[in-house]
């Protein structure tokens, strides 16, 4: 089967607005999910899941979450780590309050929290752009580090300083805490990936994204045409962050299940998922999946390669991974702002006219 | 001196309207720089109206004063009727006025039709779960729409470039998409500041075609500001001429043309 749209003519504009215009790429989402649901949850592992699959999926959905701020609302953020930590110690006081409740709805609720704690960070863009406005939301970072730290009442008063999760069940399985399986974590946070991503394509391609794109690409023109500025970057950064705060939430309920704040929700965590964006592409939903599955396997991948097939010594690999994301950032923001999501279109686009260029 | 409330037919048998938007007295200054020197004038209903002057006399100034961009010092300005109080941008568009800009301020990472389709805030509504869930009311409000603005695309033949980003656009065609976007608003008042600047003579004359169109197909009211003076002869009802901030001419085509101020300020007679 060819990779075309001949023969594949739109009759309405709904069909002309869907996410997957052409035949082919819809039938492989439909694959991906089946894939994704019925198939994986009965061959992974333990190893797999934790060392792929779970940071793949958290990760996505906190890049979808920056996305939606940086590249498509343009207001630069470095709070990720921090907005991550806000839903994870929302999650974790929910959670130890209202232990009857279900854990979705805990970390739908966290993800709530964190939205109001975004808009109220995401006020200063509304005076500062650009550099000071990354400078502004680096203040929030540790800010919100420092609080968790500082404040008892976020961890309980538990004589570590750390949060650990409690086991919490859907339908009977448990899904946080040490009893886990690998495939009911995997499941539950790949429903509330699909449901994250929906819920974002959704958005970005109505009205509210069309908002966000203007104010990206000319404010001053899109608040004289009548978009609002202040309801404009208000809402990506509560949309942004709730979905930053569902995936923080997952990181420490599902994933790690125990987290001490600076060492999991740092800096460097903010910078992995803007690079995950810059890479994967930014103003993409494709492009946050592909920035996130590339740095969560670049490392496994080098380890494979590196130091299990070619005995190279375990630091050396590591600083290659550093040199690699670095030359590779630098790349993307010099060569191709759209990242890795533009590369796939430009060889589709390419695919479309095969064998005839012209 | 012509009624406010009621309407006229001119020589050449337009229709005008009664007046739908009067500036009082505007002064606007920068600092010490006076852009416009108590001003009044009406644009009514249905009329092609168009601001002229030498460069730097304060047309564009004017027209962010309209878009509620800049505020004057002094004067009042009123809209359909009522004074308009003090407004953000964003709300003058709301009320149906739309504009196109002297430097293009189009979208540029945004596709032709997401750039005209943002156009059309005043007519999707639909609330932030609707949108999120992408149903019912939000895709059904998507797809009227949608066809709206296609028959604007059509309208302006810019079909074959819907798809495209705008920033690879040549800047001919910029222009149009950008009022595509205006229009898309189905504004009561079209501000257009310069929509020929840089255009050769073809492409000129259609987007003289389109205003006229425009004007004619959907009774909107127009107002814009232009240099090539064969073009305002031919398009405008009636013109306002400004020189260094101040009103110098107003009246029909014929009457500024004949004016002995616009004469002089035109030929570069030197000021006092
Ligand atoms: N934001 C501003 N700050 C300071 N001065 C301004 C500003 N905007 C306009 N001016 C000044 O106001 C005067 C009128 O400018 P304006 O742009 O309205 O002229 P114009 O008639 O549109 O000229 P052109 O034909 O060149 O577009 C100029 O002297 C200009 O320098
Ligand atoms: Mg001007």
């Amino acid at each position: 089967m060819l990779y075309r749209e001949a023969g594949d003519f739109k009759t309405s504009y709904v069909a002309d607005s869907q996410t997957f215009p052409i035949k082919f790429d819809r039938y492989r989402y439909y694959a991906v999910l089946i894939i994704g649901f019925a198939f994986i949850p009965f061959v992974i592992n333990d190893y797999w899941v934790n060392a792929i699959f779970l940071p793949f999926l958290i990760y996505s959905i906190a890049a979808i979450g920056l996305n939606i701020l940086t590249g498509y609302c343009g207001q630069v953020s470095l709070g990720t780590g921090g907005f991550m930590a806000v839903g994870a110690y929302a999650c974790y006081k929910l959670m130890t309050a209202f232990p009857e409740v279900s854990i979705l709805i805990h970390v739908l609720l966290a993800g709530g929290i964190t939205a109001g704690v975004g808009v109220l960070f995401g006020l200063p863009s509304l005076r500062i752009k650009g550099f000071y406005l990354a400078v502004a939301t680096l203040a929030a970072q540790f800010f919100l580090v420092w609080l968790f730290n500082r404040v008892p009442w976020f961890y309980n008063y538990s004589a570590s300083g750390q949060i650990n999760a409690p086991e919490r069940t859907m339908f009977g399985v448990p899904v946080t805490g040490p009893e886990t399986a690998a495939w009911a974590a995997y499941l539950f946070c790949l429903v509330l990936t699909v449901f994250c991503a929906l819920i974002a394509r959704n958005l970005t391609r109505g009205m509210m994204g069309r908002k966000w794109m203007a104010i990206r690409d000319m404010d001053i023109a899109a608040e004289i045409i009548g978009v609002n500025p202040l309801m404009a970057k208000l809402s990506a950064f509560a949309v942004s962050s709730f979905f930053v705060g569902v995936a923080g939430a997952l990181f420490f309920a599902v994933y790690l299940g125990a987290v001490e704040v600076g060492e999991a929700f740092g800096i460097t965590k903010s910078f992995l998922v803007l690079f995950m964006v810059i890479i994967g592409g930014l103003g993409s939903i494709f492009g946050s999946f592909a920035g996130a599955a590339f740095l969560v396997l670049l490392p496994v991948v080098l380890k494979l390669v590196g130091v299990d097939l070619l005995g190279w010594p375990t630091d050396l690999v590591a600083h290659l991974q550093l040199i690699i994301v670095g030359a590779l950032i630098v790349l993307f923001l010099i060569v191709e702002p759209h990242g890795l999501a533009q590369l796939w279109r430009v060889a589709k686009e390419k695919l479309r006219l095969w064998p005839f260029p012209h | 001196m012509l009624d406010q409330t009621e309407g006229f037919v001119t020589e050449d048998g337009r229709k005008i309207g009664p007046v739908v938007m009067e500036m009082k007295n505007i002064t606007l200054r920068f600092g010490g720089v006076v852009a416009i020197k108590d001003i009044s004038f009406d644009i009514r209903e249905g009329e092609i109206r168009a601001i002229i002057g030498p460069n730097g006399a304060g047309k564009s100034s004017m027209l962010n004063v309209i878009s509620g961009f800049y505020h004057p010092q002094e004067g009042e300005v009123w809209y359909k009727g009522a004074k308009r109080p003090a407004m953000k941008p964003y709300q003058v568009a709301r009320q149906g006025i739309a504009r196109t800009f002297q430097n293009i301020a189009l979208f540029e990472g945004m596709s032709v039709l997401d750039n005209v389709m943002t156009g059309r805030f005043r007519q999707m509504t639909s609330g932030f779960w609707a949108q999120a869930l992408w149903k019912g009311p939000a895709e059904r409000e998507e797809i009227a729409n949608r066809e709206a603005v296609e028959r604007i695309i059509d309208f302006l033949e810019i079909q074959h470039i819907r798809k495209t980003p705008v920033g690879r656009l040549p800047y001919g065609l910029k222009k149009r998409v950008e009022l595509a976007r205006a229009l898309a608003a189905e504004p009561s008042i079209l501000l257009l500041d310069e929509p020929m600047a840089g255009m050769n003579v073809e492409e000129k004359e259609d987007m003289s075609r389109f205003i006229l169109d425009v004007n004619d197909e959907f009774g909107t009211t127009i107002a814009l500001i232009e240099h090539d003076m064969g073009v305002v002869m031919d398009l405008s009802d009636r013109v306002v001429v400004m020189d260094y901030g101040k009103k110098i001419g107003d009246g029909t085509p014929d009457e500024v043309r004949n004016n002995q101020d616009v004469i002089d300020a035109y030929l570069g007679v030197a000021h006092d």
